[in-house]
């Protein structure tokens, strides 16, 4: 396929009702998320969506069959939906504080903005501060002070609304 | 004694080298990258630490990723396979001075053998032979046709500043050393700008033949004889064997002593390869030496009933070599099938993908060195050789009636393998022979494997 035949294909793809493509042809692969894609994952999020305009989209079928519309959908498991995962991008020891005898960067609860330090993980001597990439509350702290780490792992929760 | 190591690999090696540590109550600790987390290796190992994204770049070859397992696991050796940092003297030398014992030689011994040039200096002084050249280039065609006369005809003319084939002439005889001297060298002028040649001997169908070698940490060093490696694609190995069809006793031992020679020089600690070329005159010449446990190891184990990562762990944990070199008994045959997710039919493009089923083959005299199983994704990063199948038996005929009786009960579904290429090879006369070089498998036509 061609760029053309490609942004043709994709333009075709977010008209109709369709949340995910994929196609392969030999070494050639090609797979299309939809926006339609984002919006099945959420389990129930119309009756937060006041806008008309966006109530079309909703009622879309999508792999995530369930009740077309509750009107409120328990608020706890909506907002683990949400929760995003600050991981630790390298293998080290995970310290909370820029020093044994100073407080730690965050704890729950504590806003932190995209940017901020929110802990140290050292390898060989080496002191590196992990940012977060992301704006929100911290919810939970999931590795204990002094804990080895690995890459990927789970450090901190955040709640970004 | 070494109590925890961490092996810097993946896949079947990884595994190899876990299962021998669990055997000497040696902890183990594995490292993987995101895209390695259901692979055997990992859930074999008694710890398992990702450190990185799937690139190797960004994983396996990480050093620093790598150095920090070591640290929170507190590792005291690592294991580094082969491929990867297994040959890198700076990764060797970084454990040096971290304290972690590299399970292999010193960042020296790796260097020296590793340059081709000083590998190539260092056996002409320890009395290896090697491939005879010129001693730099060649000044005119007088001096050319002297030091051809010298090495002995055929030779082979080659470019300095060549490569990709150009620049290259063979002469057969002093009678055509003229025409093909200015042939040569206008090819040269028009590729590279640079009509430099040198000499060197033709090595007519030659066969891959190399003496597996161990040091140890006091200068011991002793041989465990060969293993064939002829039947090469691309200079890529796909089948080998011991004893070599082309080597007798004599020749064994002549090749063994040279390989210790060449262990000796640089007083090697650990286990390496030595690899020569082997002509039809049963003359043979150092091509290059392998500071690292090899893929075909099994094939030596095998055939002398060794377990030769634990000969690595015990050299490394300063353990003496105490006999003598290593012979193969009467009657003891040797053959390995690497079995690749790629589709022969089809210039053997890597085929990645999930195994959808999976069945190894078993039996009297039968060893499958593998990570794969039912289920498995099989990741498109890293390479695609996803089993060793090794036979042994007393002959070499019945090995290969073996291997074809275990090739056709290895069933592997949901992607491409080679095990069709292996059946129809094993099959073929000239193989069954023994007697072929290393450009058997050019021109091997597979237009009838390949599926539409």
């Amino acid at each position: 396929m061609n760029f053309n035949e490609i942004m043709q294909l994709v333009k075709y793809l977010n008209k109709s009702e369709l949340t995910e493509f994929k196609l392969r042809d030999g070494d050639f692969e090609l797979q299309v998320r939809t926006r339609h894609f984002v919006k099945s994952k959420i389990v129930a999020t119309p009756a937060a969506i006041p806008s008309a305009a966006a109530a079309p989209t909703i009622t879309e079928p999508a792999p995530v069959a369930a009740a077309p519309t509750p009107a409120a959908p328990a608020p706890k498991e909506q907002e683990t939906n949400n929760y995003i995962e600050i991981k630790s991008p390298m293998v080290g020891t995970f310290y909370r504080s820029p020093a044994p005898d100073k407080p730690p960067y965050v704890k729950v609860g504590d806003q932190v903005n995209q940017g901020d330090t929110v802990c140290i993980i050292e390898a060989m001597k080496l002191f590196n501060e992990i940012e977060a990439e992301v704006t929100g509350k911290i919810v939970k702290v999931l590795v204990e002070d002094a804990s080895p780490v690995e890459y990927d792992q789970v450090l901190f929760l955040v709640d970004p609304s | 004694m070494i109590k925890k190591i961490l092996i810097a690999n993946r896949g079947e090696i990884a595994l190899r080298i876990i299962r021998t540590c669990k055997e000497m109550g040696i902890k183990t600790v594995a490292v993987f990258s995101t895209a390695d987390k259901d692979s055997l290796h990992v859930r074999f190992a008694d710890e398992a630490i990702c450190i990185g994204p799937p690139p190797s770049s960004e994983s396996y070859l990480n050093i620093p990723q790598i150095m920090a397992a070591v640290e929170i696991t507190n590792a005291d050796a690592v294991h580094p396979g082969f491929g990867f940092h297994a040959e890198n003297d700076d990764f060797a030398e970084l454990c040096h001075d971290y304290g972690v014992k590299f399970i292999g030689p010193t960042a020296d011994m790796i260097r020296k053998m590793g340059d081709k040039i000083t590998a190539k200096e260092t056996m002409i002084k320890a009395g290896v032979p090697v491939v005879p050249g010129s001693k730099g280039l060649i000044k005119n065609i007088k001096q050319g046709k002297t030091i051809a006369k010298d090495i002995g005809y055929p030779i082979i003319l080659k470019a300095t500043a060549g490569g990709g084939g150009k620049g290259m002439r063979i002469v057969t005889e002093e009678s055509e050393f003229e025409n093909q001297w200015n042939m040569a060298r206008q090819e040269a002028k028009a590729a590279f700008g640079n009509d430099g040649m040198y000499i060197e001997k033709f090595i007519e169908e030659p066969r891959h033949v190399e003496i597996q070698i161990a040091g140890d940490q006091y200068g011991n060093v002793v041989h465990l004889s060969e293993r064939d490696c002829t039947i090469q694609r691309r200079h890529q190995k796909l089948v080998e064997e011991a004893t070599s069809p082309a080597v007798d006793a004599a020749l064994r031992k002549k090749m063994g002593i040279a390989a210790v020679k060449a262990g000796a020089s640089i007083k090697y600690e650990g286990l390496g390869t030595v690899e020569f070329l082997l002509d039809k005159h049963g003359d043979f010449y150092f091509m290059e030496m392998n500071t690292r446990i090899q893929v075909e190891h099994p094939v030596t184990e095998e055939l002398l009933n060794l377990d030769l990562v634990k000969e690595q762990i015990l050299i490394a944990a300063g353990e003496k070599i105490t006999g003598g070199d290593y012979y193969p008994q009467d009657n003891v045959h040797v053959m390995e099938c690497r079995i690749n997710a790629e589709d022969p039919g089809h210039e053997f493009r890597p085929s990645p993908g999930v195994i959808t089923s999976f069945h190894s083959p078993k039996g009297h005299g039968i060893r499958v060195d593998t990570h794969a199983y039912a289920g498995y994704m099989i990741p498109p990063y890293y390479d695609s050789m996803i089993a060793k199948l090794i036979t042994r038996a007393a002959t070499r005929e019945e090995c290969i009636t073996k291997m074809l009786r275990a090739l056709d009960e290895f069933i592997v579904e949901g992607v491409k393998t080679t095990i069709p290429f292996h059946k129809k090879l094993l099959q073929d006369e000239v193989f069954r022979s023994g007697v072929y070089n290393t450009g058997f498998l050019d021109d091997y036509d597979l237009s009838d494997l390949r599926e539409e």
